[in-house]
C-alpha cells in the first residue's frame, strides 16, 4: 500500500489537483475576460452620454446588489427554458464574466478618475482626441494607481471560483465534496482545500499589499 | 422568444420566501453585529504594541482572506461535526459567517486605527485619560468614523455572502429558492424573484448604514467631511 500524505490517497491527490487546475482556469478566464469587459464597463461609466453611463450603472449595481450564487443559479438552471442550455464550466465561466466585470469596473473608474483633471484639460490642449488622451495620457497614469486594488481582487476572484461548485463545475471544492462523501472526513479534506486556496491566495495577497508599498512611495 | 413568465408560485410558496428572507435578515444581523466586535477586538488587540497579538490576528487575518468563504462553512459545519462539535446549520452559519466577517472587520478598523494623528492620543494623556478611556473614547471612535464607508460596504457584501449559507442547509433565502423551483419547475422566476430581494435588501442596507452614519457621527453631518 502506497503511503498516503496527509491522509489522502494519491488517486484523491490527483483528483484534487485536476479540481486545482479547473480552478485556476476558471480564475484565469474571470480575470482576462472580467477584465475586457471590466474596462468596457470603467470607460462607460465615465462616458459623456448619460444613457452609455447610466446602463453601465445598472449593470454594476445589479451585479453587486446581489449575490454571485444566484446569479449561477440564474445561468445555468434558469436559462435553460429559454432554450440556451449550457454545461456547468460555460456557465461559470460566463458569471465569473460577469462578476468580476462589475467590481474591476468599478476600481478601475476609481483609478480613471483619480488621474488629476488637470492632466485630461492639458491633453485637450495639446489637441490630443479621446483616444490618444486616453491611451497616451491617463491610462498610464491611472495604471499605476490601478496595480494593487487589481491584484487584490484577484484574490476575490480565485475565492469566490468556489461557488461554481454549486451548479456542479468540478473544481476543487467540488472535488473536496466528493472525496468527503468517499472518505467521510470532511475535517481533514476542507482543511486540505483550504490550505490549497491559501497557497493559491496568499501570494496575490502579499504582492498586492508589496505593489502598493512600492507605487506609493509619493505619498509616504 | 415565445417563452410566457409565470409568477403564480408566489401565490402558494410566499411564506417560504418570506421565512427565507427573514433568516437572511436575521444571519446578516447577527454577523455584522458579531463580527463587528471581533473585528474590533482583534483591531485593538493587533495595534496594542505587543507582538504576540499582532502576529496572532495577522495570521487570522490572512488566513480567512485567503480562502473561500464556502470552504470555512465546510469546515466549520461538517468538520467540526466529524469531531464531535455539533452545531445546526443555521448556528454554523452564524459561527463561520461572523468568523469570516471578524477578519475583515479587524483588517479595516485596524487601518482606521493606524490613521489617528499621535497628537490626538497624546492629547487624551494630557488630560489624564487611562489608556482604556483614550481608547474607548478617542481611538476607536473616530477610526470607526473614519472607515465607516468601508465597513458598510464589506457588510453588504457579507448579506449577499450568507446565500452560500444554503449550502450546508441553512434553509435562508437562497435555498428556499432552490426548493422551491424543485417545486414549481419556474427556476428562472424564481431565481429571479430572489435576486430582485437580494437587490432590495443591499439597497435597503446601505440606506440604513447611511442613515445610521448620519445619527452616529454628527460632526461629519455638519462639516460634510471626516475628521
Amino acid at each position: 500500500m502506497i503511503a498516503s500524505l496527509l491522509g489522502i490517497s494519491p488517486a484523491h491527490w490527483a483528483a484534487l489537483l485536476a479540481g486545482l487546475k479547473w480552478t485556476i482556469f476558471l480564475s484565469v478566464v474571470g480575470f482576462l475576460a472580467g477584465g475586457l469587459v471590466g474596462f468596457i464597463v470603467a470607460l462607460s461609466r465615465i462616458s459623456d452620454s448619460v444613457v452609455v453611463r447610466a446602463v453601465a450603472v445598472t449593470y454594476v449595481n445589479l451585479i453587486q446588489g446581489t449575490p454571485l450564487l444566484v446569479l449561477m443559479f440564474v445561468l445555468y438552471f434558469g436559462l435553460p427554458v429559454f432554450g440556451l442550455e449550457m454545461p456547468p464550466l460555460a456557465a461559470a465561466c460566463i458569471a465569473m464574466t460577469m462578476f468580476s466585470a462589475a467590481y474591476l469596473g468599478e476600481i478601475w473608474r476609481g483609478c480613471l478618475q483619480s488621474v488629476p483633471r488637470t492632466q485630461w484639460e492639458a491633453a485637450d490642449c495639446l489637441a490630443l482626441a479621446r483616444w490618444e488622451r486616453m491611451l497616451l495620457v491617463i491610462l498610464p497614469q491611472a495604471l499605476r494607481i490601478a496595480v494593487p486594488p487589481t491584484v487584490g481582487f484577484m484574490v476575490q476572484i480565485v475565492k469566490n471560483t468556489s461557488v461554481a461548485s454549486v451548479i456542479g463545475m468540478a473544481e476543487m471544492t467540488y472535488i473536496g465534496k466528493l472525496i468527503n462523501n468517499a472518505t467521510f472526513q470532511p475535517f481533514r479534506t476542507y482543511l486540505i482545500i483550504a490550505g490549497l486556496y491559501f497557497l493559491l491566495c496568499y501570494p496575490l495577497s502579499w504582492l498586492s499589499r508589496r505593489l502598493e508599498r512600492k507605487l506609493n512611495v509619493a505619498h509616504r | 422568444m415565445d417563452y410566457s413568465f409565470d409568477f403564480s408560485f408566489l401565490r402558494d410558496y410566499w411564506p417560504m420566501l418570506a421565512e427565507g428572507l427573514w433568516l437572511t435578515v436575521q444571519l446578516a444581523l447577527m454577523a455584522t453585529v458579531a463580527g463587528f466586535l471581533l473585528g474590533t477586538l482583534c483591531a485593538v488587540a493587533s495595534t496594542s504594541g505587543s507582538r504576540i497579538l499582532r502576529a496572532i490576528v495577522g495570521l487570522y487575518v490572512e488566513i480567512i482572506r485567503n480562502t473561500p468563504l464556502l470552504v470555512q462553512l465546510f469546515v466549520v459545519y461538517f468538520g467540526l461535526a466529524s469531531l464531535g462539535l455539533k452545531f445546526s446549520a443555521t448556528t454554523s452559519a452564524v459561527i463561520g459567517l461572523t468568523i469570516n466577517i471578524g477578519a475583515y472587520s479587524s483588517e479595516i478598523i485596524r487601518a482606521g486605527i493606524e490613521s489617528i494623528h499621535k497628537g490626538q492620543i497624546e492629547a487624551g494623556d494630557c488630560l489624564a485619560l487611562s489608556r482604556w478611556q483614550v481608547l474607548a473614547t478617542i481611538v476607536l471612535p473616530t477610526a470607526v468614523e473614519k472607515v465607516y464607508p468601508a465597513l458598510a460596504s464589506q457588510y453588504v457584501l457579507l448579506m449577499l455572502g450568507t446565500s452560500i449559507a444554503s449550502q450546508i442547509s441553512a434553509e435562508e433565502m437562497t435555498a428556499a429558492a432552490s426548493r422551491i423551483q424543485s417545486d414549481t419547475f419556474r427556476p428562472f422566476e424564481v431565481f429571479l424573484v430572489i435576486a430582485a430581494l437580494y437587490l432590495l435588501l443591499s439597497f435597503a442596507m446601505r440606506g440604513l448604514f447611511w442613515a445610521l452614519g448620519q445619527f452616529a457621527f454628527a460632526r461629519r453631518r455638519k462639516l460634510g467631511t471626516t475628521l
